[in-house]
């Protein structure tokens, strides 16, 4: 019982730890397959998270610190998209210069508003989100096998979790089932076919990388006001790179999406939860190592264990009318 | 009611420095093939790039039906019953068909009810126009011939009466050529009006009833096809008289200089695509290889110049074995005599991004004449560049321009001025005049005959079979990657087309 106890452990921190991973991954999902690469998941997160400690420990509301997630995200996004959609900058630079802007300035304003080395005040109450409890969640506990399951695995989340894993069957039901989905695919494949069906590429890539704005907002909202109570510094630590490649790796699919970065949110679990502890007939591993575990393995998948994966093929290229 | 579908008046259009139209005036009946006709940049794309709201006109004015309309993007082209099919495909390649030709013309939010709609309506046109394609197929998986249906279709789906015709043969095989006019014909005969662009003058010929011809952006004269001639539109697109029919004299063949035996070549999935080839190239003289596209010839070559490894067979050139089944340095190929202008000069034989002195010596920049120690020497290549500029009349003449810059006419001098200039024994061509223009084709074709007469062996391959009969002086014909005839320059165009089409192939194979 006691291994079983421990399994549902891993999975349900499983679970947490991917969340953020499935936001972002299903934000760059949006972006990409319009045919914008987005390096930049990384830092519109960690604004994001930032925007949301701040929010939210000035005014207590974990709502409008959401909010404010989302619309720091979004500015980025159209930061992003200014350059790489109407000025046809490279969008390489353009998500790094994200990236770097963010890292250095929410350390500075951070220590300029809050005075505490570049965190935000810890968060309590109101001001951060609650678990939620699934109806019965009680009532079950002691049946065996099932209770656990029911009541410490599926429930007890975030209301954040709930909607990650929602927006999963949601998102690829807009991509495939819907008038929006079915232009931004083709934009992302060939925008001159999109233009001369008269439809305007440009706002249709702006809509986009919007939808990806506000999907880091969420996932950076869950980072520092479910996961943590409050911001710090860095707190993304390389999770936007990651689910970049959750996002190769999964071939820009949803369903896809959402298993690769369970699998890599497992891999994080596991190393938590071994660190310190000694495996069964190899001994005590280095906590490095295990920390490196999910790079490791990101770099073999995507070297040969997936197949081919085959970007969108208009991605990266700023859309120009052919002369 | 007007009997004019479309009319043009004084439409005028610049980039930057670039007068690509100039006060155009154009008139189109109803109900008629209108064949626009043009060197390339002569201006014909930009026309029709306006007249389908790509661009806007600096100045004049569009009447479609009688009516004067503006046209500010391709919607308000679409509504006002203009549908446009592309040089390069605007297809999703990995959508269906359905999905492609629904994209942009989607009534409702959700996709369900507009698949559904969609499909019927493509079914209904499908009847009516007798052009069927499979609604679930994926684009990608289907030929260019049904690629270019669905493009169709899709300006059918958007109830499209005039239809403007971007080089629409260019890609196509000659029997694809064929079913497109039958297709072009048909439409016709339903009341639509058509605009086809090409300066291919054959197909004007064929299928058009008046043909509009452009040159250096303006609208120099408009004939009713009946009444023209092939000598007088060349003419009217140059802007001189050109030599349709190239001037040669007696081959005089002497020593053989390639010879291939028993070559068989499989592509990348394993099919065989040359099929055990053997023949015998003579100093003096040009072979031509004829054949429809994709029966071999790309792989044949390829394998020749040392690009593709062969599974069997060998080749002899200049008196020395080539390995062509180990491993070829394609340079060392050259440096024993074998010059290559291949097929697909884009990817192949220039690098567009480069310079012009820079593509005029790519492959050869080892030789001492470039270098100084270990760099490159800059001012002998220009010099040198200079130099062939001069002797192939390249234009613009200016030998830091970006290879890309110039028009296809100009590449492909670029390609030949690099392989003839150096003198080869063995000069092997792959397609020269596959998108030039009539004024340089002349031009190419006057080149390879004083090659030929120069002593170099010539093995031409080429998809256009009137080039193939105006230049060889002994033809072959591959089919199914085999070699199933040689006829002389005495062949008739009926009887290499039976060969080309694989008829009377397997008999003569057989002996």
């Amino acid at each position: 019982m006691d291994f079983f106890q421990t399994i549902i452990a891993l999975l349900e921190s499983t679970i947490r730890l991917s969340v953020p991973l499935i936001f972002a991954a299903l934000a760059g999902l949006y972006t990409e397959r319009a045919g914008v690469f987005d390096i930049g998941l990384e830092g519109k997160m960690l604004g994001a998270a930032f925007a949301a400690g701040a929010v939210a420990a000035v005014t207590g509301s974990v709502f409008i610190g959401l909010l404010a997630a989302i619309l720091i995200s979004v500015l980025l996004s159209l930061v992003h998209g200014y350059a790489s959609i109407t000025q046809r900058g490279s969008q390489i630079v353009s998500g790094v210069a994200i990236n770097f802007i963010v890292f250095g300035s929410t350390v500075i304003l951070g220590e300029a508003w809050f005075r505490q080395g570049g965190r935000t005040p810890a968060l309590s109450g109101d001001a951060r989100f609650q678990t939620w409890d699934l109806p019965f969640a009680d009532a079950v506990k002691d049946v065996p096998f099932i209770g656990p399951i029911y009541a410490n695995l599926l429930s007890g989340h975030f209301l954040l979790t709930y909607l990650a894993f929602a927006l999963v069957p949601i998102s690829w039901w807009v991509l495939y089932r819907t008038r929006f989905g079915l232009r931004l695919r083709a934009v992302g494949e060939n925008p001159g076919a999109v233009d001369t069906a008269g439809i305007s590429v440009i706002w249709l890539r702006y809509r986009a990388v919007i939808c990806c704005g506000i999907l880091c907002g969420f996932a950076g909202a869950y980072l520092s006001l479910a996961m943590n109570a409050g911001f710090v510094k860095g707190m993304t630590a390389g999770k936007g790179y990651i689910a970049l490649a959750a996002l190769i790796f999964a071939k820009w699919r949803p369903v896809n999406i959402m298993l690769a970065c369970l699998l890599f949110g497992f891999l994080d679990a596991l190393a938590i939860r071994l660190q310190g502890n000694p495996l069964p007939l190899i001994g005590q591993v280095p906590v490095q190592l295990m920390q490196a575990l999910p790079y490791i393995l990101t770099v073999i998948l995507l070297a040969g264990f997936i197949g081919k994966a085959i970007p969108p093929k208009a991605g990266g290229i700023p859309y120009v009318k052919e002369r | 009611m007007s009997d004019l579908a479309i009319e043009l008046r004084g439409i005028d259009k610049s980039f930057g420095l670039v007068h690509a139209n100039k006060d155009i005036n154009l008139q189109v009946r109803k109900g008629t093939i209108h064949g626009i006709i043009g060197e390339n940049g002569a201006g014909k794309s930009t026309l029709m790039s306006i007249l389908y709201g790509f661009y806007q006109a600096d100045r004049g004015e569009i009447v479609v039906d009688g009516k004067a309309v503006v046209i500010k993007d391709p919607n308000a082209a679409i509504a006002s019953g203009i549908g446009m099919v592309h040089q390069h495909f605007m297809l999703v390649e990995n959508f269906t068909v359905l999905e492609n030709i629904m994209l942009g013309a989607e009534d409702s939010q959700v996709l369900n009810t507009s698949i559904s709609k969609a499909r019927v309506e493509l079914k209904r046109l499908e009847k009516e126009y007798a052009l069927e394609v499979d609604p679930d197929a994926l684009i990608e998986e289907l030929p260019v011939g049904l690629q270019q249906r669905v493009e169709i279709l899709k300006a059918l789906y958007r109830k499209a009466d005039i239809l403007i015709l971007d080089e629409p043969t260019g890609v196509l095989t000659p029997a694809e050529a064929d079913h497109l006019f039958r297709i072009l014909g048909q439409l016709k005969d339903q009341g639509k009006t058509i605009i086809l662009i090409t300066h291919k003058l054959r197909e004007i010929m064929a299928i058009t009833d008046e043909v509009s011809v452009m040159r250096r952006g303006e609208m120099v004269a408009t004939r009713t096809t009946k009444e023209t001639s092939v000598e007088e539109l060349a003419e009217l697109m140059v802007g001189r008289r050109v030599l349709l029919r190239v001037e040669k004299g007696e081959a005089n063949p002497g020593a053989v200089k390639l010879s291939v035996k028993n070559l068989t070549v499989r592509d990348g999935r394993g099919v065989t695509m040359v099929d055990n080839v053997s023949f015998d190239l003579k100093a003096g003289e040009i072979v031509g290889i004829a054949g429809v596209a994709g029966n071999g010839q790309s792989e044949l070559l390829e394998a020749i110049s040392g690009i593709r490894r062969a599974v069997s067979g060998s080749v002899v050139l200049n008196g020395s074995t080539v390995d062509v089944t180990g491993h070829v340095d394609p340079g060392a190929l050259r440096s024993q005599g074998l010059g290559h202008v291949p097929e697909d000069r884009h990817h192949v034989g220039l690098v567009l991004k480069f310079d012009e002195s820079e593509n005029a010596i790519l492959g050869y920049q080892r030789d001492k004449r470039y270098l100084n120690g270990p760099f490159l020497n800059m001012e002998a290549i220009r010099a040198e560049a200079e130099e062939k500029i001069q002797k192939y009349d390249i234009r613009p003449p200016n030998a830091k321009l970006k290879t890309a810059n110039f028009s296809g006419g100009n590449q492909q001098k670029i390609v030949l001025a690099r392989e003839m200039e150096r003198g080869p024994d063995v000069l092997i061509i792959g397609q020269p005049t596959r998108g030039v223009d009539v004024g340089a084709i002349e031009f190419i074709h006057k080149r390879i005959i004083e090659m030929r007469d120069r002593g170099m062996a010539v093995l031409l391959v080429s998809v256009e079979l009137d080039e193939i009969r105006a230049l060889s002086d002994r033809i072959l014909v591959m089919f199914a990657g085999r070699v199933v005839g040689e006829r002389g320059t005495d062949a008739t165009e009926g009887e290499l087309g039976l060969l080309m089409a694989g008829v009377e192939g397997p008999k003569e194979a057989a002996e």
